[in-house]
């Protein structure tokens, strides 16, 4: 149905005039210009799509934007704070936690949800909370290293 | 002032072994286009790849693409090196036929030890030309000058001057002689791990793929696709999709696409698209198509050949043979094909995620009609090749489309067609008959390869009386039918499969001889280099000798690639109930010669060690009849976080070669390594790939 869906995106009040059946990804995307949200597999099975609703990790591709009115949705452009990277972004970029970088905002993005419902998960939690997040290049390894570090510091979960 | 120098003079300053610095904004000069598309050599006109701007930030234009493999971060490391700047200065432009050298293509693990040397002696030149130019400036001899950071200083007249006012402003001719390159001692950024010049870029999202580029009026695109290989277009009913606000349908011959200004309602457009096809031909399926390749792969050449297998089979005292098979396996990056073309009057930018942007050129300008120099290829950040994305089926798409809608045209492939239209690793049915003296000595090697290719096949172990042949391989030229759909390079192409092959086989002899798996390959190699990473491997490992199966499930590995080196040793589990094999622990022993980038090496190592174990246990392409089963990656397993093993990397950074090549040479030890790990682990010999379970 067409209709006017209210929430705030970045933590800016919006609002689109939409068909709320479509995919939160698209509107993103396309009505609204922010490209940080990645298309992998349009079915909820690979993690690059991940957007935070109310501060849970949300597969955008296969969540319809109707589902978000009147939430808070996040990002990945809205991380950061003007110039100042998010502690989260910090690790990832010290521990070089990407290649090619397409997951890498599902990446970020699942990790902030994480350590924000905990603040110190172990290695094989965090592994287990990422698992169905997909990373081709094999950054694994460093991803873990990251988040791992981000929580260590005791930094990681939401402002 | 800045001057733009016509094709005339250009060709008469490189003819006369001159070079100029300008600060022009565009020179288009040295690409050449009419010689396309003809392979190239890079351009020895230092102008095609670096510039020096007014504020002395040094620009470098490189025909290489940033796939996620750290070419943008490295190269500009061997820039900054040899021209004497800052890291942080330099600005990186990669990919873009408008502004860029030609380059064959971003793959083979290329970028440092092919391109490198190229880009470093252009630098070297530069500052030779430099330092000419700074000591008539300073009026001091070229020998007491010292370069740091784009500045020049005399310290006995404690006089400095930069770069940028050296150039500024001024078009600077110079003969020069062949510049020494610095030397291992002298390095004060190669050797050095910056942080990654894409880093901010990709942890913040504002790193652009193809896929984000928005141009003004563009529509998104999807095609009407086959449901198999071999299957023809017969109708396609778009009546429903017409009906859908602001849907337009465009056919040009078997090309049907339905576009929107958003791709979501150009997604549910398709699905409205009712097609008939005419069915494909019966073909082989993931079981038949080994029997499938031995009847209809061509003629086998022989690769190498030495002393005779009928004289080592009279040496033998006992014959070890063995069919290997490995499954057609898919690249999967995550970011799927795409591309999006503009046109202008009689010229075309398309931004395509490719590795071979020279290659994308000459393809669409003649699927266009057009001359190359009409067709500029853009390629932004790609979100990962592995060799899949070598050409641009859906550069060619957009163009095409674009020019017939008269606006800008997106086409981002989904998962299934990135599935579909793959160019997978070829299947590959590998047989091996050796045998062993009864000193346990290999005494023959007769290898038989049919589908891999050839690349690293001859085995590198010291054996008397040996032969290997090969029929067919990745790259074209297979006879029509071999392959139920398109095979290419895939992440060390050949050489994942031969090394699986020979390396299960050594294993077996060792074992057949009672002897350690390392101990058993030491005995039959002599190379320095090949010794000194088992050894390294060895040492790390913490491998203690003792004969397979000893029920430990640990494994050992060595694997050549263009001349790299990489000793791997593997423990894994496997769960006695469900025979799940895991892999606990991966040690991992790289000589790849000079290390550029010690961290950017990691890397490569690391996610070649996580993404091998993908074919290595379960990645397999499903098909039947050219219909493609693998759709999503439900049905298509990547390795996950939960498969990660305890990964430990030595690098051993032989300055005495140059600068090898990283990003393929370790995933070839890893599919064997699991294997000989389940050996040790259960006696049981898996020969074909993946794995599955024990």
């Amino acid at each position: 149905m067409h209709r006017t869906i209210s929430f705030t995106l970045n933590n800016r009040p919006t609002r689109v005039e939409v068909d709320d059946q479509r995919m939160i990804l698209w509107v993103l995307r396309s009505d609204l210009a922010l490209t940080g949200t990645k298309f992998g597999c349009g079915e909820g099975l690979c993690g690059a799509c991940t957007v935070l609703v109310d501060g849970r990790a949300v597969r955008s591709c296969s969540t319809p934007v109707g589902d978000i009115a009147g939430k808070h949705v996040l990002t990945i452009e809205g991380l950061q704070q003007g110039d100042r990277l998010h502690p989260i972004q910090e690790a990832f970029v010290k521990h070089h936690a990407f290649q090619c970088g397409y997951c890498t905002s599902g990446m970020v993005l699942a990790a902030h949800a994480l350590l924000s419902a905990s603040k110190s998960p172990t290695r094989d939690e965090i592994a287990h909370h990422l698992e169905d997040n997909l990373c081709r290049c094999g950054a694994h390894k460093r991803i873990l290293d990251a988040v791992e570090d981000a929580a260590a510091n005791g930094k990681g979960g939401a402002e | 002032m800045t001057a733009r120098i016509s094709r005339r003079e250009f060709g008469a300053i490189t003819g006369s072994g001159l070079f100029v610095f300008i600060s022009a904004p565009a020179v288009r000069a040295y690409q050449e286009p009419e010689r396309l598309p003809v392979r190239q050599g890079y351009p020895s006109d230092l102008n095609a790849y670096l510039r020096i701007a007014p504020d002395g930030a040094v620009t470098c234009f490189v025909g290489k693409v940033e796939l996620g493999q750290g070419a943008m971060t490295s190269l500009a490391q061997m820039l900054a090196e040899e021209i004497g700047v800052g890291f942080d200065l330099v600005k990186m432009v990669m990919g873009d036929t408008g502004q860029c050298p030609y380059d064959m293509g971003t793959f083979g693990s290329m970028c440092t030890p092919v391109f490198g040397p190229v880009l470093r002696k252009a630098g070297a030149e530069a500052r030779a030309t430099l330092l000419a130019m700074a000591a008539a400036r300073l009026q001091a001899p070229v020998e007491s000058l010292q370069v740091m950071d784009g500045v020049v200083t005399d310290p006995a007249q404690k006089k400095s001057v930069s770069y940028a006012s050296l150039v500024e402003g001024r078009r600077i001719e110079k003969r020069v002689d062949q510049a020494p390159l610095r030397t291992a001692a002298q390095f004060a950024v190669i050797g050095k791990s910056p942080q990654r010049k894409d880093a901010v870029d990709k942890v913040t999202g504002k790193a652009r793929y193809a896929g984000d580029i928005v141009r003004p009026g563009m529509l998104c695109a999807r095609i009407v696709r086959p449901p198999a290989h071999g299957a023809r277009l017969k109708n396609a009913d778009t009546s429903a999709a017409e009906k859908l606000p602001g849907v337009r349908v465009i056919r040009d011959g078997g090309l049907v696409a339905v576009l929107h200004q958003r791709r979501d309602v150009a997604d549910r457009a398709l699905s409205l698209v009712k097609a008939e096809f005419e069915p494909a031909a019966d073909g082989p399926n993931e079981r038949t198509i080994f029997e499938h390749l031995l009847l209809h792969g061509p003629q086998p050449r022989v690769v190498a050949e030495s002393g005779s297998l009928a004289e080592g089979e009279k040496l033998a005292q006992s014959v070890v043979e063995q069919n290997y098979r490995n499954a057609y396996v898919s690249h999967a990056p995550m970011e799927t094909h795409s591309a999006v073309a503009e046109m202008a009057g009689d010229e075309v930018t398309v931004w395509a995620s490719t590795q071979a942007p020279f290659s994308v050129r000459p393809a669409v300008a003649q699927a266009l009609g057009l001359k190359p120099e009409k067709v500029r290829i853009v390629t932004p950040y790609v979100g990962g090749g592995f060799g899949g994305k070598s050409g641009a089926p859906q550069a060619v798409e957009a163009a095409r489309l674009a020019r017939l809608a008269g606006v800008p045209v997106q086409v981002v492939w989904d998962r299934a067609e990135e599935f579909f239209f793959d160019t997978f690793r070829p299947a590959a049915a590998i047989r091996i008959r050796s045998g062993l003296t009864s000193a346990g000595r290999i005494a023959f090697w007769d290898m038989q390869v049919v589908g891999a290719g050839e690349r690293e096949a001859k085995t590198f172990y010291d054996v008397p009386h040996q032969r290997t042949t090969s029929a067919g391989g990745w790259q074209g030229g297979n006879p029509p039918g071999m392959h139920p759909f398109a095979v290419g390079p895939w992440r060390a192409p050949s050489v994942n499969s031969n090394t699986f092959a020979r390396e299960s086989h050594m294993d077996m002899l060792a074992a057949a001889a009672g002897v350690d798996p390392f101990e058993f390959r030491m005995r039959h190699l002599t190379d320095p280099r090949l010794r000194r990473v088992m050894e390294t491997v060895l040492r790390q490992s913490g491998w203690k000798p003792a004969k397979a199966p000893s029920g430990r499930g640990i494994g050992m590995v060595l694997g050549v690639y263009s001349n790299a080196c990489v000793a791997t040793v593997a423990e894994v589990d496997v769960d006695r109930k469900t025979g799940a094999i895991r892999a606990k622990r991966v040690v991992t022993a790289v000589d790849a010669g000079l290390i550029v980038n010690p961290d950017g090496a990691l890397q490569q190592v690391e996610g070649s060690i996580t993404m091998g174990l993908g074919q290595a246990l379960a990645e397999e392409v499903r098909f039947r009849n050219g219909a493609v089963l693998n759709r999503n990656f439900d049905d298509y397993p990547l390795p996950r976080f939960s498969w990660l093993p305890r990964i430990d990397v030595v690098l051993v950074d032989n300055r005495e070669m140059p600068a090898l090549g990283l990003g393929e040479p370790p995933i070839v030890t890893i599919a064997p390594v699991i294997a000989n790990a389940v050996f040790d682990a259960t006696g049981k010999r898996i020969p074909k790939l993946p794995l599955g379970q024990v």
